[in-house]
């Protein structure tokens, strides 16, 4: 009865709440006040580029790094005084690798296994099931090292695995990884996801952001700019359709003649202008119309990467 | 239903609370969470092709005892033994190898090992994103150099037993005084090495042992210094361990012993305190 009280609790509760979040290093602040609300059951994406304190956040959350300021209670406790109760239902995937070299692949889940605490009998099954599921099997007793990046990961991923998490987190799980490697991991996290499992998502791909998470906040400079599901970021911040338009180098036309009517916004970029508009076809012919010339055009759909582009003014990908 | 049946495994699979020693009780759960002996069954399993190392370092101190017991031993036959009778120079030296070999090994795993997983490996932070504390990793590493000592040592005592170089019963206690002793040197180790930033700082931990190795009344009795030189080799944790073991291992046992283990017992302490906090403080930004 009264378990089923407690579970109740945590069932409506989020399991991670931030409000006023802040994380300084010295004079540096890598967390400037963020509110975030995670719910059971959904997967979370905090996208943003290099420094904007995604991995901080992360660390705070997975109780490894004091916060400086602000609340936080993760699967409804206090990361001050609960650190180990909460980490004991954690799932942590490093921003790098951080595999034990000195053992192999099979010693990895069950040594980690063990610092949970969990009995070796249990242990033996658990590592044979998550080998299967990382695709590891038939490296099971080969060392670490020699393994390639991918497989890294993949046993990284499996590892986080070892004590059944309530909560994963998972700081850039797929950077570096050739594009086989990123749809093998998404489905593994896609499974984990239809299982129960809640994910907190670091990444700085946009298509990641869209086929992983439910909803996402974009971080930028330790502040949040946006939050929304990705179809909501998108239809708030962009147009349904963005056309492109590439020129030789140097000769990019300047922006201000195409300002008005043309497109409801356009953005300049290095080595092309982005016209975000509803009807892609209609405005290409319009910038015809106009007297551009450019070597190539593309009419696509908007992504993330425009929403980032409208919120931070820069590029993700440079 | 489902959700039921999965809560009553995981309730299944929760571990008991371990047991905690009484000093460590007191200590706040984010820092040690009682399962120091995982570090333990992790070197274990880390080390299982080092066997290589492991025989090295219970031969290196056989071969000093050949050298300087059957080859110098010729030459100085006979110094005077700490109950101010003359005693065979190999007897003399023995305990006092034993004690460098214990420190040697320790001292090694505490400082080069223990970097190298806490600075490039990242083991360190692997371990405290599960519920364990620095607590646990200063108690399970520290134990793990500890161990290494005292088995070099346990070996070369029977090696001394057996060249009938252990004159009395008391001898029995070198081995617990030659952990103590290990304990002691990994956790002021593991302390040392939370201040290291660069390999080149490591120059500094073979500065501090040479010197050590050689004067603290290793080869020759404190009686060849003058007395000022002989105060500041009293101040050497190794002449403490030298002055016990040699004690033992002859026969000669003071109420001064208690002294030494007691320099020791504060070594290892301070030692251990000085480690966690220091660790924690580094890996928990
Ligand atoms: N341990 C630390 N000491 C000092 N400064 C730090 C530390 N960790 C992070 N920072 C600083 O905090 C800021 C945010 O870093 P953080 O690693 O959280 O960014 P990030 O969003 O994860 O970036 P990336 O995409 O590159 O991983 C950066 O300016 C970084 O230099
Ligand atoms: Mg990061």
């Amino acid at each position: 009865m009264v378990a089923a009280t407690v579970r109740d609790v945590t069932d409506v509760c989020p399991l991670v709440k931030a409000a006023g979040l802040v994380k300084r290093f010295g004079p540096v602040e890598a967390v400037r006040g963020i509110d975030v609300e995670v719910r059971r059951g959904e997967a979370f994406g905090f996208l943003g580029p290099n420094g904007a304190g995604k991995s901080s956040t992360m660390r705070m959350i997975g109780c490894v790094s004091p916060r400086s300021g602000g609340e936080l209670t993760v699967l409804g406790m206090d990361p001050d005084t609960d650190g180990a109760r909460i980490r004991a239902r954690l799932g942590v995937v490093p921003q790098e690798d951080n595999l034990d070299t000195e053992l192999t692949v099979r010693q990895n889940l069950q040594v980690y296994g063990r610092y949970f605490g969990l009995s070796r009998a249990h242990l033996r099954a658990k590592a044979a099931e998550l080998l299967e599921f990382a695709q590891l099997t038939d490296r099971a007793d080969d060392e670490v090292d020699p393994l390639s990046g991918g497989m890294k990961r993949r046993l990284t991923i499996a590892r986080s695995l070892v004590n059944d998490p309530d909560l994963l987190l998972l700081d850039e799980p797929t950077t570096g990884l050739d594009p086989q490697a990123r749809h093998l991991l998404w489905d593994r996290l896609f499974r984990l996801k239809q299982s129960g499992v809640t994910l907190i998502i670091t990444t700085h791909y946009m298509d990641e952001a869209e086929q992983l998470c439910d909803r996402l906040v974009v971080m930028n400079e330790g502040r949040i700019a946006a939050e929304g599901s990705p179809a909501e970021l998108i239809s708030r911040y962009s147009t349904r359709e963005v056309l492109e338009l590439r020129f030789p180098p140097g000769e990019q036309p300047p922006v201000e003649p195409f300002m008005d009517g043309m497109a409801e916004r356009v953005e300049a970029l290095p080595d092309r202008l982005l016209f975000y508009t509803a009807d892609g076809e209609a405005t290409l012919a319009a910038a015809h119309g106009k007297g551009l010339r450019p070597v190539s055009t593309l009419v696509r759909r908007s992504t993330l990467e425009d929403v980032f582009l409208h919120l931070t003014g820069r590029s993700l990908v440079e | 239903m489902a959700r039921d049946l999965a809560e009553a495994a995981r309730a299944a699979r929760t571990p008991a609370p371990p047991r905690r020693a009484l000093l460590l009780r007191v200590l706040p759960t984010g820092l040690y969470a009682g399962r120091a002996r995982v570090l333990l069954e992790r070197s274990a399993l880390a080390n299982r092709r080092a066997w290589l190392t492991l025989l090295g370092g219970f031969f290196e101190p056989l071969f000093f005892l050949f050298a300087l017991g059957v080859g110098f031993g010729r030459l100085v036959s006979q110094v005077t033994g700490p109950d101010g009778h003359p005693m065979s120079y190999v007897a003399f030296v023995a305990p006092a190898l034993l004690a460098a070999s214990a420190m040697n090994g320790a001292v090694y795993d505490a400082t080069f090992n223990i970097f190298f997983k806490y600075r490039y490996a990242k083991l360190y932070d692997a371990m405290l994103a599960t519920p364990l504390g620095p607590v646990d990793i200063a108690v399970g590493e520290i134990s793990w150099a500890l161990l290494r000592g005292g088995t070099y040592a346990a070996g070369f005592l029977l090696v001394m037993a057996g060249g009938g170089l252990i004159s009395s019963p008391w001898g029995l206690l070198a081995l617990p005084v030659a952990l103590l002793e290990a304990f002691a040197f990994a956790a002021v180790g593991m302390a040392a090495t939370s201040y290291m930033r660069s390999w080149q700082d490591f120059d500094l931990v073979q500065l501090a042992l040479i010197p050590m190795f050689l004067f603290s009344t290793t080869f020759f009795p404190l009686s060849v210094f003058p007395r000022p030189l002989q105060l500041v080799v009293e101040c050497f944790p190794l002449y403490h361990a030298v002055e016990m073991l040699r004690g033992l291992t002859t026969g000669w046992v003071t109420p001064a012993m208690l002294g030494h283990a007691a320099y020791f017992a504060v070594m290892a302490v301070a030692g251990s305190v000085v480690a966690a906090h220091r660790f924690g403080r580094l890996l928990l930004r």
